[in-house]
């Protein structure tokens, strides 16, 4: 069971070199190494998720600790990694299906594959990392792959937006650099559950440490002050890749980082959690403002995603709160499940709403909602699957945005924070407002003439959009107990049990 | 063609030929100490990636001196590319061998034996992963410097 | 002491660079030169008084070692900077060849 664990680094790498080797006589063994080692990896995680429900801990290099200090290198599975690990491998095999027929139109295509293995290796890194200088690799491999897939198609637009993403990401990481820097001087470790037991206890050092690592994090996280390259970067990339950074970049690099850093590894305390949750707060509510005047289809679709996740933290940052007010375990069970929960809903119809964005520049060429119409005649499967997400996003029963957005209204008026519900609330009814406005004038409404003779999208892709819409309605099941009990909750006890992760991992 | 001839030749009035013999003769020194420092790896500093630093240097020093063999390196250009794409897979097998090999059934184990301290054959498969590096590394930084250079080239046409 | 100050310092100059200037290439010049700063700081985490070049020669009973870790961390952390700097500078040879110009204050097609 334990030597399975490597697999989620070999497999993605092992594709992405022998894509670039064999590209250049057989053209199209990219396409089939992707899904089939996302297929293989899939399988894998839903094998863990179900037979190995506890930690798992792999030492790389087989060093055992030598007197008691861990110094191999470590691979950590426990709960909260096995649902990142879920949403990873789940849409990128139905983004790396959609991409079959996408990326015809692009000229060396298997260098488009290798990036896309080298992508998925580094988020796999990022999430089974156990100890906090191997996250930083991952982590740049990841986004050095993505730097480069938002340039793909080589335009004026698409250039310009990843030289922004570029320098942004860069500095952000120079950041995260430094505070590796300062936790390596005081703590003489890099191993994150030594990390958790030698850190000195709450003081300057550590505020100046976190703020360092929040603004760093956050900006891969998009979090509000940090949210200016996120627009750019996801509406002018090619359509699987905004998919893919939207719905599950930003998670596995930005979100579960910080939810990793402060509920296990650094001590509970009171500012950095109120901290975290104000800048959840601000995301949610600045990201839903900017994202009802825009007209470009993709780009009101980038807004919303840092209004979403500005939902997750703000459901990870009521449990934190909780936590350290000491306060009743039940309302932070609560919270954490209601963020977690909606980090996997928003990547599930984040993804299929970009790819509908995707599949309606494929077959008319715009992205502008003014000049679009009608569509619905034309593109049935398209938009049927689009009215799905964006019911599903609007928090509509009976699909899974809906339950996830009550549980964290839910724990935030139990929490006795008022404020945050009724903004939860008039947020979701403006998403809900900007989502009807995207549905009646690009679906419905006249037809222009221009676009008379508009045929659905290829198999693959309405094939992956379809499957995409089945799961929206699938995974609001994960409310019911039974199936609560094997997905999200070991998640949640995972988080819940703060300091005693070091525990789990090394048994200090 | 004939008007890309001219424009080379213009530019290789630009390195007179003390230049481009010297630089012939100092090029497989600097190769040779590349070696050294990557062989070196686990005796004293250096390693696989800067001993393929010092490697990819010689190449860009013979290309810097002397231009006129941007033509054939336009049609070789994929050897250097496949190489660096088999370095750095053989590395990823090198890896995954710890796994099957039974001695040591981890990721990345060391299966070959220790030696002594000191010696220039020990330490495992720590030399030959500096070597397969060392080689990924010189192919890799010499393919961006040939795919700058060819983009120049068509630019300035 | 003076030498953590002179770190920021450096680090400042490079923020500049990266937020004030218009010139692309001097942007990834600032980005690189926050970088080395970084880099040094790491490098300056390892020193021990006293301590010397952590290779083993003949004699390795009682000497003192500066810490060998932080020298790994930075040997990784510039194969990390190379990686970026050429890909952000091949982007910005593309940017001039359809603009023209290395001026960012040109290249406002991303509004809103």
């Amino acid at each position: 069971m334990n030597a399975l664990i490597p697999m989620y680094i070999i497999v993605p790498l092992g594709a992405a070199f022998i894509t670039v080797i064999l590209g250049r006589w057989l053209a199209s063994i990219g396409k089939y190494l992707l899904n089939f080692s996302l297929l293989y990896l899939t399988g894998l995680t839903f094998y863990l998720i179900i037979y190995a429900p506890q930690t798992l801990v792999y030492r790389v290099g087989g060093f055992a600790d030598a007197g008691g200090i861990p110094i191999a290198i470590f691979l950590v599975l426990d709960g909260f990694t096995k649902i990142l690990l879920l949403i990873i491998s789940l849409i990128g095999l139905m983004v790396a299906f959609y991409s079959i027929s996408y990326t015809k139109q692009y000229t060396g295509e298997d260098k488009f594959y290798a990036l896309f293995c080298l992508m998925l290796a580094g988020m796999f890194g990022v999430v089974i990392a156990g100890d906090i200088f191997n996250l930083y690799v991952f982590l740049e491999i990841a986004s050095i792959a993505s730097y480069a897939l938002v340039a793909f198609g080589i335009e004026k637009q698409q250039l310009e937006a990843t030289f922004k993403y570029q320098v942004l990401g860069g500095v952000s990481s120079l950041f995260i650099l430094t505070g590796i820097g300062f936790i390596y001087w005081t703590t003489g470790t890099l191993n994150l559950a030594d990390i958790a037991t030698q850190l000195p206890e709450a003081g300057f050092f550590n505020i100046f440490v976190s703020v360092l690592l929040i603004g760093g994090f956050g900006l891969k996280a998009a979090l509000f002050p940090f949210h200016s390259w996120l627009p750019d970067a996801h509406s002018s990339a090619p359509s699987p890749i905004s998919a893919m950074l939207s719905g599950v970049l930003i998670k596995a690099v930005g979100v579960y980082v910080i939810i990793r850093l402060f509920f296990n590894i650094f001590q509970l305390n009171y500012e950095i959690a109120m901290a975290i949750t104000v800048l959840g707060t601000l995301s949610m509510i600045i990201g839903v403002l900017l994202a009802v005047g825009q007209w470009d289809f993709k780009r009101l679709l980038a807004y919303h995603s840092i209004s979403q996740m500005g939902y997750v933290i703000i459901g990870v940052g009521i449990g934190l709160l909780v936590l350290t007010r000491g306060g009743s375990e039940k309302v932070a069970i609560l919270a954490i499940t209601g963020g977690i929960f909606h980090m996997l809903n928003h990547s599930v119809f984040k993804a299929l709403l970009f790819l509908n964005a995707g599949a309606v520049e494929y077959r008319t060429g715009t992205r502008d909602l003014k000049r679009l119409g009608g569509l619905a005649e034309k593109m049935p499967v398209t938009a049927g699957s689009s009215f799905i997400a964006s019911m599903a996003i609007s928090g509509i029963p009976p699909f899974n945005g809906f339950f996830s957005k009550v549980i964290i209204i839910i724990a935030a008026i139990q929490a006795g924070y008022y404020w945050l519900a009724l903004f939860a609330v008039i947020v979701s009814v403006i998403t809900l407002a900007s989502f009807t406005k995207v549905q009646k004038y690009a679906f419905h409404g006249e037809l222009h003439s221009k676009y008379k003779d508009v045929k659905e999208v290829p198999f693959s892709m309405a094939f992956s959009m379809t499957l995409l819409a089945l799961i929206c309605l699938v995974t609001s099941l994960l409310i019911i107990p039974g199936v609560r009990g094997a997905i999200l909750q070991p998640a949640v006890d995972a988080l819940l049990e703060t300091a005693r992760y070091s525990i789990t991992v090394i048994g200090i | 063609m004939k008007g890309k001839k001219t424009s080379l030749h213009e530019r290789e009035r630009g390195m007179t030929l003390v230049v481009k013999k010297i630089c012939q003769f100092i090029a497989p020194t600097i190769f040779l100490f590349g070696i050294y420092i990557t062989i070196h790896g686990h005796l004293s500093p250096g390693g696989g990636f800067t001993g393929g630093v010092i490697m990819a240097s010689a190449f860009i020093l013979q290309i810097l001196s002397d231009g006129s063999i941007l033509d054939k390196l336009r049609q070789e250009k994929w050897r250097l590319e496949l190489t660096e794409s088999l370095a750095i897979f053989t590395f990823l097998v090198l890896a995954v061998l710890g796994l099957l090999i039974a001695a040591t059934a981890v990721f990345f184990g060391n299966f070959l034996p220790a030696g002594t301290l000191g010696e220039l054959i020990s330490g495992g498969i720590i030399p030959i992963g500096n070597v397969i590096i060392g080689i990924e590394v010189c192919a890799a930084i010499s393919s961006i410097f040939v795919a700058l250079l060819i983009f120049k080239d068509e630019e300035s046409e | 002491m003076i030498l953590f100050i002179l770190c920021l310092i450096l680090f400042l100059i490079g923020l500049y660079g990266v937020m004030v200037q218009r010139n692309l290439v001097k942007i990834i010049i600032g980005l690189a030169i926050m970088e080395y700063s970084v880099i040094l700081f790491l490098v300056l985490i390892g020193y021990i008084s006293g301590g010397t070049v952590p290779i083993i020669s003949e004699s390795f009973e009682n000497v003192l070692y500066v810490d060998p870790l932080p020298q790994a961390m930075v040997l990784t952390a510039i194969v990390i900077g190379l990686a970026t700097k050429g890909l952000m500078l091949s982007v910005a040879i593309r940017l001039y060849k359809k603009y023209g110009t290395f001026d960012i204050r040109q290249m406002n097609t991303l509004k809103g």
